[in-house]
């Protein structure tokens, strides 16, 4: 009886048993980023150590030194004649080609501009001198640090949270709240005595609601599939991703604020996430980028939240070293909010 | 008083032209009755009712509903009042009724159960069906049942019946009526005379964002001079043009015009004016094509008074 009469009750209700009801809504918040974790672990994260694939000429097949090279485990050899073997290269098939010129040395072709060619040569020439029984003259040891916590996958992991994040809360408020209007019905329910406040609180709540079930469902299957680990505490990487949710969800309303068809709110919902697709870190550490547009990458939303995230998920971070990324978030909080509330066409 | 409004305009400045939606308007609806706006097209009903209904502001204009003014701070009070459809209103497709009306009913302080509203509109049987898989008539009366769980003093209904097939035109006749006979105030808008003379007391003809006519639907009638119409249009035998005005000698003819090649005579009886108009076409060696009486209706009113029909289709 009292949910019956609650209204803020019943318009979460409405939203929740709408979103529930499309089986294709589904699928995009559980089921592709689930994809996107299994398709991108599995190519970035072999179980077997990564062999080292080059290509030796004909000519050079029965040099001795390359003959050892050849029963090398580190190494993936292939074996064919100098002019396809240079064409692959070219098309940067193969990093290195070794080959044997007609006075006896051994020929390393490579793109030195190329990182990946650079380092091949350096290991596929440490081999050949040991291989002629040179000895190294500084005791050196190898570390490993593909554990669990630090491979690829583990760094994906939060990069794709906070991207179904910034997803769900753009699409999944902006998109409905156009919807509704088209449909007329904005104007039809601020017709009644309905608070507007109460409709805005119940799009926002379900949205956010609906983000910890989604988060923890991937964060559950990272950990069974590839034994990605969670460092930090439960509560919190739940406050950061609700923070994160609260924020997208803002920003959603904001762009769907004015606009009157469905057209225009997904051209501003593209010009609003695709910066952050590209530059917020979520394949790679958006550190990488120049540091002339770092003032910039380092303020957008999706940057802090993924930061955020991999501090607590993977190193364990407190929260309270996270003050600067929500500090950043409760900025936009406030600014969508407001922006959003003021200018938010009802009729 | 239900609803007051005067000298009302709401101007639309789109570009370099200005649109008058509507253009001086006066309307005064009185408790308990049933009040329509009849026009065609862009005659400015719909923003007229929107005004009414504090979801627009209008240009200028002093208007009245329930004895309160829109802006004065008691707008949510207002609306506890008010029942309403929108012109066109697409429900949530995933939701059922039921479960779509115990939403709107949460929004009143005071109001009915889901199931009387249902029962009102006599959906009871679709309470669990959801909103896409209802016809259009159905989710018109949904949307009626919404209008109404709010047991509001004031109802107002958009053109509710454009778009729907006569069977579904007539059930949501039944349900305006109902709602008529338990003592609502409506105030409904439609471009269908025959509508507007079923349901409503009193029309007001409203052309051009301004009101032309105003009284009930006999009156309105009655006005024009005769309660029954003839129409005839005649066999091309040669090229002369024949004159509407020759058939106002006719006894008992009070208006008579024609429109491409069909003449349409006012008359009071029909039994004394068709003799004469027989004997008129002999005399003038016209044959008729077609011949057909009917009784006056509201589109007879409009046309005389803005020489255009209703609709133009």
């Amino acid at each position: 009886m009292t949910i019956d009469r609650s209204a803020f009750a019943q318009l979460v209700l409405a939203n929740v048993r709408s979103y529930l009801r499309q089986p294709e809504a589904i699928f995009w918040t559980y089921g592709f980023p689930l994809i996107m974790v299994v398709g991108l672990g599995l190519a970035f994260n072999s179980d077997t150590e990564a062999r080292l694939p080059f290509i030796v000429t004909q000519r050079a097949a029965s040099d001795p030194i390359v003959q050892k090279l050849r029963a090398d485990a580190r190494f993936d050899v292939e074996v064919m004649e100098q002019d396809a073997a240079l064409a692959l290269l070219r098309r940067n098939r193969t990093p290195v080609v070794v080959s044997v010129d007609a006075s006896g040395e051994v020929e390393y072709f490579f793109d030195p501009t190329n990182p990946d060619g650079t380092a091949a040569r350096a290991v596929i020439d440490d081999a050949v001198q040991r291989a002629a029984g040179r000895a190294d003259v500084v005791a050196s040891v190898d570390r490993r640090t593909d554990a669990p916590g630090s491979r690829y996958v583990d760094f994906l992991v939060p990069g794709l949270i906070g991207m179904n994040l910034m997803g769900a809360g753009l699409w999944g408020i902006g998109f409905n709240t156009v919807d509704l209007r088209v449909r007329n019905l904005l104007k039809r329910m601020v017709a009644t005595p309905m608070r507007r406040g109460h409709f805005l609180l119940a799009l926002v709540g379900s949205r956010v609601v609906f983000f910890v079930p989604e988060m923890f469902f991937l964060l559950l299957a990272a950990k069974l599939l590839f034994g990605v680990p969670i460092a930090g505490s439960y509560a919190s990487v739940l406050f950061v991703a609700l923070s994160g949710a609260v924020t997208f969800a803002g920003i959603g309303l904001l762009v769907a604020s004015r606009a009157r068809t469905i057209e225009s709110i997904s051209g501003l919902m593209n010009l609003v996430m695709i910066p952050m697709w590209l530059c917020s870190g979520i394949f790679f550490s958006s550190e990488r980028f120049p540091d002339a547009v770092q003032p910039f990458i380092q303020v957008l939303p999706l940057t802090q939240v993924i930061n955020a995230l991999r501090a607590v998920i993977l190193v364990g971070e407190p929260l309270a070293a996270q003050a600067f990324p929500l500090g950043i978030l409760a900025l936009w909080c406030a600014l969508s909010y407001t922006l959003a509330i003021r200018v938010f066409r009802w009729v | 008083m239900a609803v007051t409004c005067r000298q009302l305009f709401k101007r639309y400045e789109t570009g370099r032209a200005a649109v008058d939606a509507v253009n001086g308007l006066d309307l005064e609806v009185r408790r308990g009755e049933c009040f329509g706006l009849l026009g065609p097209n862009g005659a400015g009903k719909t923003t007229t009712v929107e005004i009414l209904e504090g979801l627009i502001e209008p240009t200028s204009g002093d208007v009245e509903v329930l004895g309160m003014r829109w802006g004065g701070g008691r707008d949510h009070e207002l609306r506890q009042k008010l029942g309403i459809t929108l012109q066109e209103t697409r429900l949530r497709d995933k939701l059922s009724v039921r479960e779509t009306l115990r939403m709107f009913r949460s929004f009143y302080r005071d109001g009915i159960e889901p199931e009387a509203a249902m029962a009102l509109v006599a959906l009871e049987e679709k309470a669990d069906a959801w909103i896409s898989k209802l016809s259009g008539g159905q989710r018109q009366r949904v949307a009626v049942a919404c209008a109404l769980i709010g047991r509001p003093e004031l109802v107002f209904l958009d053109e509710p019946t454009t778009g729907l097939d006569p069977q579904a035109r007539r059930q949501l006749w039944d349900v305006v009526a109902d709602i008529r006979r338990a003592g609502n105030t409506i105030l409904l808008t439609t471009h269908y005379m025959d509508e507007a003379e079923k349901l409503c007391d009193r029309v007001a003809v409203v052309d051009h964002g301004r009101v032309i006519a105003l009284g009930a639907p006999r009156d309105l009638i009655s006005r024009l001079g005769g309660e029954h119409v003839i129409e005839f249009s005649l066999e091309p035998m040669d090229q002369r043009p024949v004159d509407a005005d020759v058939f106002a000698a006719v006894e008992g003819v009070t208006q008579s015009t024609e429109e491409s090649g069909r003449f349409v005579l006012t008359v009071s009886e029909p039994h004394r004016s068709i003799p004469g108009c027989l004997a008129l076409l002999s005399r003038e060696n016209l044959e008729l094509k077609s011949l057909t009486t009917r009784h006056v209706n509201l589109e007879d009113v409009f046309v005389n008074l803005t020489g255009r029909h209703l609709r133009d289709d």
